[in-house]
């Protein structure tokens, strides 16, 4: 087989960017593991998504099945699902699936495989290995799709949106969710998931405690927790037995790039390294969504995947032009600005980040050779929420540096 | 007179709030914009909530919600209704309960298929 772009994965930032680099005039081929098309929003039942882009508020399959038939009526699009891509050579990808093992070639690929969840081994989570310890996706996924309840008494380490939506999932399907520990002294999910997850149903969430130990032999039989300090060390004389047969971690996203090889790769994000046309280290592989940095709202991720589906298409049809490079960097107040490099030219351009600590009533400001060449005011940012920031680099031709300047003080 | 601490949800800034309730009368302070005051005041009189969960089928389960949110105090009412039902199937959009208890609000499916 052989096509213009060619999209890995059939989540909303592949199918955005597969409808956008059609839309451009460009044949593809989506390629996705899964028997439908969706990725982690086929599990993700609860509501909240699509405020911004449909206007409206839906649930994360309702959010899914627009887009899916939005790529089922493209003409333009050849959808491959129950297929896996095993292999990213150059410009072709090895796939197995029920048409058997083959290789597509492409102009342009665009990688959008999203996320896998850290695991007990990841953390070095200590004591046991027994039965009862399990992931939030993988919780979401049996509960959600296949109808299964994983247990009655639970305790939940990490209190990200994921682990607090299953906190409430959970507890309405009668288990009782005895406590969300949260090894640092804040949250990094949602306020709105925290009162409508956990307060609603009083479930209480413990900052700056961790599980210092596993119990159980075949089956989870309770886990021993306390405090830390502020180098995350356990403080001994806390230490508590709490009873419970299922212990969930919800601990973190990382990138699934382990296929993508020779690209090098942002210790931040765990994402690659792009420009500002999503551009990989290999200019003909481009990325989006969940792979690139962990969205925590899909419209950001829809709206992503369509400016990078453009980007592919042009390049595909070799009309995509790169201007001289721009670095941006950034000071310690942010995590990430990403494209990490941006082109001279006329254009607005997009930089998406995060802060590393809540600012409220601060300007955001891009200073080029010493000038300030924009700001945006912010009333309030934390860590939890992606920003954005829009503004024109006409003339601009020297390194970009993102600062905030506090109390509205530029 | 009795008084209630919220954190306002409605943007990242999290105003904490107060909200003193005498009789009828709800006053609230610590907010920066009056979208923190509707907050408090819905929270304090009738919070409501979308409920999402999934209806038994021959077929598997299949994802729903109820069209509008409920009363916060129905929710577990709503789920008891919602784990009755026994389907053949159910398809993206179908009405599966109308009106669950009286709230106004549809039990649809949502489900991906
Ligand atoms: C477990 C989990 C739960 C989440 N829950 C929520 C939530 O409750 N609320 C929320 O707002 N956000 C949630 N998120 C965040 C959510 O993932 C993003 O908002 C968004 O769905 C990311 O879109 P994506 O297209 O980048 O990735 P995904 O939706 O993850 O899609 C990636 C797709 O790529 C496919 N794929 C991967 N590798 C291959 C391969 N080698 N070959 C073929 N196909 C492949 C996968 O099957 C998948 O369909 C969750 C994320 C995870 C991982
Ligand atoms: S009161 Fe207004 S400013 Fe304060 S958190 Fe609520 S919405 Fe934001």
């Amino acid at each position: 087989m052989e096509t213009d772009v060619l999209v890995i994965g059939g989540g909303p930032a592949g199918m955005s960017s597969a409808l956008s680099a059609s839309q451009n005039g460009s044949k593809v081929i989506l390629v996705e593991r899964d028997k439908v098309l969706g990725g982690i929003l086929n599990q993700c039942i609860h509501n909240g998504f699509g405020l911004h882009y449909f206007n409206e508020e839906l649930t994360g399959p309702e959010f899914a099945h627009r887009f899916r038939k939005m790529v089922e009526k493209d003409k333009n699009i050849t959808v491959l699902t129950d297929t896996l891509v095993t292999e990213i050579g150059d410009h072709k990808v090895s796939v197995m699936g029920k048409n058997g093992v083959f290789d597509i070639k492409c102009k342009a690929l665009i990688i959008a495989m999203g996320c896998r969840e850290r695991t007990a081994g990841n953390i070095s989570l200590n004591g046991t290995r027994p039965m009862g310890i399990l992931t939030a996706g993988t919780v979401q996924k049996m509960v959600n799709i296949d109808g299964k309840m994983v247990g009655k008494d639970i305790v939940i380490l990490g209190s990200g949106d994921i682990g607090l939506i299953m906190a409430r999932r959970l507890t309405l399907e009668g288990a009782k969710v005895h406590a969300v520990l949260e090894i640092n002294s804040t949250s990094s999910g949602l306020k709105r998931n925290i009162l409508q997850c956990l307060d609603d149903f009083n479930i209480p969430l413990y900052f700056n405690t961790t599980i210092f130990e596993v119990v159980g032999k075949d089956r989870v039989e309770g886990v021993y927790y306390g405090q830390v300090d502020e180098h995350f060390n356990h403080i001994e004389n806390t230490r508590k037995f709490l009873k419970c047969d299922t212990v969930v971690l919800s601990v973190g996203l990382i990138p699934e790039m382990q296929m993508v090889k020779g690209v090098s790769i942002n210790p931040k994000t765990n994402g690659a390294f792009v420009n500002e046309h999503y551009q990989t280290e290999k200019e003909w592989i481009f990325s989006c969504g969940n792979i690139l940095h962990v969205h925590d709202l899909v419209d950001n991720v829809a709206l992503e995947g369509k400016q990078v589906g453009l980007f592919a298409s042009l390049y595909a049809q070799k009309k995509l032009n790169n201007g001289n490079l721009i670095k941006v960097s950034h000071s310690a107040d942010f995590a990430y600005v990403l494209p990490y490099t941006l082109f001279e030219g006329e254009e607005e351009v997009e930089v998406k980040f995060r802060l590393k600590k809540k600012v409220v009533k601060s300007f955001i400001v891009a200073i080029s050779q010493g000038n300030i060449i924009a700001k945006k005011y912010v009333l309030a940012g934390v860590p939890g929420e992606m920003m954005t920031f829009k503004f024109s680099k006409k003339g601009v031709k020297e390194e970009i540096v993102f600062e905030v300047r506090e109390n509205g003080k530029i | 007179m009795e008084k209630f601490n919220l954190t306002c949800i409605m943007c990242p800034l999290g105003c904490s709030l107060v909200a003193t309730k005498d009789g009828d009368k709800i006053t609230v302070t610590g907010n920066n914009c009056n979208r923190g005051e509707i907050f408090a005041k819905e929270e304090l009189t009738c919070p409501m909530r979308i409920v999402t969960s999934s209806v038994k089928t021959e077929k598997g389960v299949k994802s729903c919600k109820t069209s509008k949110p409920v009363p916060k105090a129905k929710i577990f009412d709503v789920m008891k209704e919602i784990e009755k039902l026994r389907l053949k199937d159910a398809k993206y959009g179908e009405v599966v309960i109308k009106n669950v208890l009286d709230t106004g609000a549809d039990i649809i499916i949502t489900a991906n298929e």
